[in-house]
């Protein structure tokens, strides 16, 4: 039972700051995408579900609303970036119920006791959760193609960056929820379902916010989940103006509100 | 290495307070071995908590491999290794990933980490089971991995909860075989908690006792033996001749007490005689002398339970009286 030490590394005491945190965000992500490379089969399926949403919805919606509420374009054109919005609103609202597990076991506390600055356990965690959209962003685009949706590949390429962004705020409020609620895991689900289908609804993903009354669309306003909508059907149309604007604002705002927060959670009961 | 002042932990829950960790003073030197024994619940978990910056202190001051652990935690978290009382890797990662991520988060590079995850994998008898999910290894499996975890960037201060539990005996005598060693080629110094009295007797130099939240005793094992328990002496006498020999008995035995069992006309005393094997001969001449020749005896060298039930009043074993 011969056991050489390797280097050193742990006495190595790594200096903080922008750098120390974008390494640690791509370890802590790494470690995450593990899960998906080591078991592809969730991906294709995250594959499969929203193409089967796109196919059975979107006929539909054309149908009952008529053309005219899309401002003359496709249903398809106005109704694939609400999906693509939806996926990543589901997926990195779900970040701290991954977390959950680790948290019953002494995983999480594992984690926390090793030198990742505590930014990245967020954004890392978070990212995850937005990766897959990469691929199912264009799988969808790419399906749509023959039913009429035109598809502008910088254009939705920078559109999955920017909801990527949001999702990062996103993701850390979860992650801060799951942190709150440990224990009692049924809150958090309570929580998030609760928050998340109202603010579906008042951004207009599923539905024009337009042909609803006046309140809702004085409420959508106060959402920021409206703007990333607008932006992206924006985007997907290829286009680039005040509403694609609007919508980074928003979604950085949402990652350094979700960010702060998160940082305060984690820090609350450790140091 | 380690210096703590009035280090204080109180938790609360539904506005009851609990005083998990009442003002310890802890000073560790470099190199040290130090076991923390105690109950359950008597605040191990939580002192090693805050000394790794898991938890923050309620009051008080620690400073962590010449680190302040409030002042700058991420400084301390980069000086030190912690294997918890939970298992550590995650349920659903392969164990060869998880040691390889973990030394990635010290800063190791891929090539240095695996090189390492593959040594401890094979020290630690994992070898087989490195393609295994976590959530598919025994409990007992799940440890030894916690302990590679932590072996993972060769700290130099190495923090243990309850390392050994779990963990049948070879494999226990194994760990103790790395954490000596580890102390031996690196001098690295090693806090950790036990249940294990034996453990905590044979391996430390030096034992904490704690008990609600309070530190009662520190000393090495062998001094906190022959100053506070003593050896247990059990002599007995024919009915007729206890009487010759109880003030003598009496006298010799700690604090004076005395315990006294009678049967088949044979009196059993029982008494805590320190530093025994010196002083039993002569006992045993005196007894002759006085007319009450022993019929049998018996000299138990004491033990960590024996010195605890010495402070306490209760015994550390299962279900142990109180
Ligand atoms: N997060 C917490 N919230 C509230 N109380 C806690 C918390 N963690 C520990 N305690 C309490 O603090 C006390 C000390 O707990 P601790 O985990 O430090 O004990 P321990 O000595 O490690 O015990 P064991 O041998 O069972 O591991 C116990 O009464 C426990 O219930
Ligand atoms: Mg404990």
């Amino acid at each position: 039972m011969q056991l050489q030490q390797a280097t050193a590394a742990g006495t190595a005491v790594r200096k903080p700051g922008l750098g120390r945190i974008l390494q640690d965000t791509k370890y802590v992500f790494w470690r995450e995408m593990l899960l998906v490379i080591r078991d592809p089969f969730s991906l294709i399926f995250s594959l499969v579900q929203p193409l089967v949403f796109l196919a059975l919805f979107g006929p539909l919606l054309g149908a009952a609303v008529g053309a005219e509420a899309f401002g003359g374009e496709s249903s398809l054109q106005w109704f694939l970036p609400g999906v693509v919005v939806m996926i990543a609103l589901f997926g990195t609202s779900m970040t701290g119920s991954n977390l959950q597990y680790e948290l019953m076991t002494g995983s999480y506390e594992r984690i926390l006791a090793t030198p990742l600055s505590r930014s990245s356990l967020l954004i890392g965690r978070a990212l995850k959760e937005w990766a897959p959209l990469v691929l199912q962003g264009l799988v969808i685009a790419l399906a749509s193609i023959p039913f009429g949706f035109v598809f502008y590949p910088l254009h939705v390429l920078f559109g999955l960056v920017v909801i990527g962004v949001f999702g990062i705020g996103l993701g850390a409020l979860s992650y801060a929820l799951a942190l709150v609620t440990q224990g009692k895991e049924w809150v958090f689900w309570g929580v998030q379902q609760t928050l998340l289908f109202p603010l579906m609804i008042l951004s207009g993903i599923m539905l024009p916010i337009e042909a609803g009354p006046r309140w809702m669309q004085v409420l959508s306003l106060f959402n920021p989940l409206t703007y990333m909508v607008n932006a992206e059907r924006e985007l997907f149309a290829g286009g680039l103006g005040s509403d694609t604007l609007w919508g980074v604002v928003a979604a950085v705002i949402t990652a350094v509100v979700g960010l702060a927060v998160g940082v305060r959670v984690i820090k609350r009961s450790t140091l | 290495m380690i210096h703590t002042s009035k280090l204080t932990k109180t938790f609360t829950v539904k506005k009851e307070k609990i005083q998990a960790v009442k003002g310890v003073d802890i000073d560790v030197e470099r190199g040290e071995l130090v076991a923390f024994l105690g109950p359950n619940g008597a605040g191990k978990s939580t002192t090693l908590r805050m000394l790794t910056t898991l938890l923050a202190p309620t009051s008080g001051a620690a400073r962590v491999a010449g680190v302040d652990v409030v002042a700058d935690p991420a400084g301390v978290r980069s000086r030190i290794g912690y294997i918890g009382q939970g298992n550590g890797g995650g349920h659903s990662y392969r164990v060869i990933d998880e040691l390889i991520m973990q030394g990635r988060f010290y800063g190791m590079n891929t090539t240095d980490a695996r090189t390492r995850a593959e040594q401890l994998l094979k020290s630690l008898e994992l070898e087989d089971l490195k393609k295994r999910t976590v959530i598919k290894l025994s409990g007992g499996q799940r440890r030894r991995m916690d302990v590679a975890l932590g072996l993972m960037h060769s700290p130099t201060l190495l923090f243990l909860d309850e390392p050994s539990t779990g963990m049948d005996p070879q494999n226990r005598a194994n760990l103790w075989e790395h954490i000596m060693r580890m102390r031996l080629e690196h001098g690295t110094t090693i806090v950790l908690t036990t249940h294990y009295l034996e453990e905590a007797d044979t391996m430390s130099e030096r034992v904490i006792v704690i008990d609600h939240g309070e530190i009662i005793a520190d000393n090495t094992a062998g001094r906190l033996k022959s100053d506070l328990a003593g050896d247990l002496l059990a002599v007995e006498v024919s009915a007729a001749a206890a009487a010759k020999v109880r003030g003598l008995l009496g006298r010799a035995a700690a604090a004076g007490e005395l315990e006294e069992t009678a049967y088949d006309g044979v009196i059993r005393f029982r008494l805590r005689l320190p530093d025994g094997a010196r002083l039993a001969p002569g006992l045993l001449k005196d007894m002759n002398d006085a007319g009450a020749p022993a019929l049998r005896l018996e000299l138990k060298p004491p033990t960590l339970d024996d010195v605890f039930l010495e402070l306490t009043g209760r015994s550390l074993r299962e279900g142990g009286k109180v």
